[in-house]
């Protein structure tokens, strides 16, 4: 179906061409192994150093900083469990919030369930903490900091910055996951010593990711073998995934201020359309935050039937409705934010990538009036100033 | 996840909205935990001079499946007597169905619980005899719902204190 429009970059984005041509050389005629001594493996290892050269660059760190991983999911897991058993390090205190995405949030919880202490800071309406938070709750045995440069969820910016300089200061180590905030915000990365990003959110591949580790900066490897990536990261190297990433990454920095622009300016249209609509709110920080992520809730429908409908128009968004979720509990982002039950059931994110257009956004707007009104119409609840009003 | 005939009750609903003149309604689940179902009824004397479901409707707040067993549940019970609709379980609508996920089983479960209320209901105003299998039906949904509030009254509790109380409702009020 060619007119259907992809409004779900959050989750995953197409590969951009370029990255695709990239990448096919890798898969049949420059396959070695990185690790072989042939020539063979010397093109591949080439391939993986001249990747990592421009990722690095890009990023401002050293190249010897990167350690590519199978995905995020890897890294985020690497940068907590990691920390938390490093080189002779026993028990100890990670502060974190309480709207991270799941692999930080259980990574954190895991730890806590074999002898780690955890703090998980509140945020304010909007999604943000306060870096004297992170300072009041910093302890003598607090080993590392993990907070999101920029939620998944709701697009709210966290002050990396501020709080890495005082990690800095305080001799924490500091991890953000900036997933979705890779390639499209300036990344602080003097302020962080550890740095969680994936190639297929940025129209790279699936099942690439890297974790930035600054010098100095100590970790245990999570994967055992072979002593890949410096002994941090055993398993034979993603070759055409890391080109990959690295095509993405260098198209990213090309093209980032105006497909940012672009972003920015959906976003705005989203937040006057929505808005029209009665019994609405925006998630998130209207103007502090990713550009491609709207989040918004509905009074008095549900998301995965909105989900479903907006499917059946043949535009793909997603929600944090507890129906769409397999322990059927709402978006921990949407309560953290302190949004009412009622509306964490009726929220819709939206994100764009570089292949929006004005005209899916025009398409969202004219279906999505029609689409809450439709399902409105099967509810009992009437929208107004009170949510859980009986229509009479 | 879901079967075409799921899809295809979402995408058109049978009997969707409210009933002229019910002769009961049956109110079940609970917006805090995203699914909410009124279930109205028109009962009548058929030519044998039993109780006959003549009409039936609903009003569902819910996700793609709740919206599905609505729909599936009122096209069940339409024409059938009251013995006869008292019969059909959350497995008939599910079956009808072509099945469901297990995650969302409680929403076949939340349609056969509207449609009991609401011949519940309308025995008790007309003081005719219950059922032993209804009453029993009865006590569960109101033993559910009690379960439900208390698990979610940390929730409630967050939200009260965060003077959110009117955004978020009363669920007790929306029963």
């Amino acid at each position: 179906m060619s007119d259907r429009v992809y409004l779900d970059n959050s989750a995953t984005t197409p590969v951009a061409p370029a990255v695709l041509d990239a990448m096919r050389p890798y898969f049949d005629s420059l396959y070695g192994n990185p690790s072989s001594l042939h020539a063979f493996g010397r093109e591949a290892r080439r391939a993986v150093e001249a990747s990592r050269a421009t990722i690095a660059e890009f990023l401002g760190v050293l190249p010897e900083e990167i350690v590519f991983t199978s995905g995020a999911t890897e890294a985020d897991n690497l940068a907590i469990l990691g920390s938390a058993y490093a080189p002779r390090r026993s028990g100890g205190h990670v502060v974190s919030t309480k709207i991270e995405h799941h692999a930080v949030l259980h990574s954190v919880n895991w730890l806590t369930s074999h002898g780690f202490d955890a703090t998980l800071l509140d945020v304010d309406g909007s999604g943000r903490v306060e870096p004297d938070q992170v300072r009041a709750a910093l302890r003598k045995d607090t080993f590392l900091v993990s907070i999101i440069a920029g939620s998944n969820e709701i697009g709210t910016l966290e002050p990396i910055a501020e709080i890495g300089a005082i990690c800095r200061e305080r001799g924490v180590a500091f991890h953000t996951d900036a997933v979705q905030a890779f390639g499209k915000i300036d990344l602080p990365t003097p302020s962080v010593d550890l740095l969680s990003a994936s190639a297929h959110k940025l129209h790279g591949p699936k099942g690439v990711g890297l974790l930035v580790v600054r010098k100095k900066t100590r970790i245990s490897p999570t994967l055992h073998g072979g002593g890949h990536e410096n002994g941090r990261r055993s398993g034979t190297e993603n070759v055409p995934g890391i080109v990959g990433f690295a095509a993405a990454t260098r198209l990213a920095a090309q093209e980032r201020d105006e497909v940012v622009a672009r972003m920015r300016r959906f976003r705005a249209r989203m937040i006057e359309g929505v808005g029209s609509i009665p019994g609405t709110r925006l998630n998130g920080h209207p103007t502090d935050s990713l550009p491609h992520i709207a989040n918004f809730s509905f009074q008095g429908i549900e998301g995965e039937s909105l989900v479903m409908r907006l499917d059946e128009q043949g535009i793909a968004a997603s929600t944090g409705s507890a129906c769409s979720s397999p322990d059927l509990e709402p978006s921990h982002v949407l309560v953290a934010i302190g949004v009412p039950l009622s509306m964490a059931h009726g929220s819709l994110r939206i994100s764009t990538g570089r292949q929006t257009t004005d005209a899916d956004i025009d398409r969202l707007l004219d279906v999505l009036p029609r689409v809450v009104k439709d399902l409105r119409d099967l509810s009992p609840f009437k929208v107004g100033e009170v949510t859980c009003t009986p229509k009479e | 996840m879901y079967t075409e005939r799921v899809i295809e009750h979402f995408r058109h609903p049978h009997n969707m909205g409210k009933l002229a003149n019910p002769s009961a309604i049956g109110k079940v689940g609970n917006i805090v935990c995203g699914d909410v179902m009124w279930l109205y009824i028109r009962v009548e004397k058929d030519s044998q001079g039993r109780d006959v479901i003549a009409d039936v409707s609903w009003e569902t707040f819910g996700c793609t499946a709740a919206i599905a067993t609505s729909s599936m549940v009122s096209d069940l019970a339409k024409g059938k007597t009251l013995l006869e609709a008292i019969a059909i379980t959350n497995q008939d609508v599910a079956q009808e169905l072509g099945g469901l996920p297990p995650v969302k089983m409680h929403c076949s479960a939340l349609a056969a619980d509207a449609l009991n209320e609401a011949i519940h209901n309308y025995l008790s105003e007309h003081g005719m005899p219950i059922p032993d299998a209804l009453r029993r039906r009865h006590e569960k949904v109101e033993k559910d719902v009690a379960a439900l509030d208390k698990r979610y009254k940390a929730f409630l509790d967050r939200e009260q204190a965060k003077g959110d109380v009117a955004a978020a409702g009363e669920p007790s009020s929306c029963n």
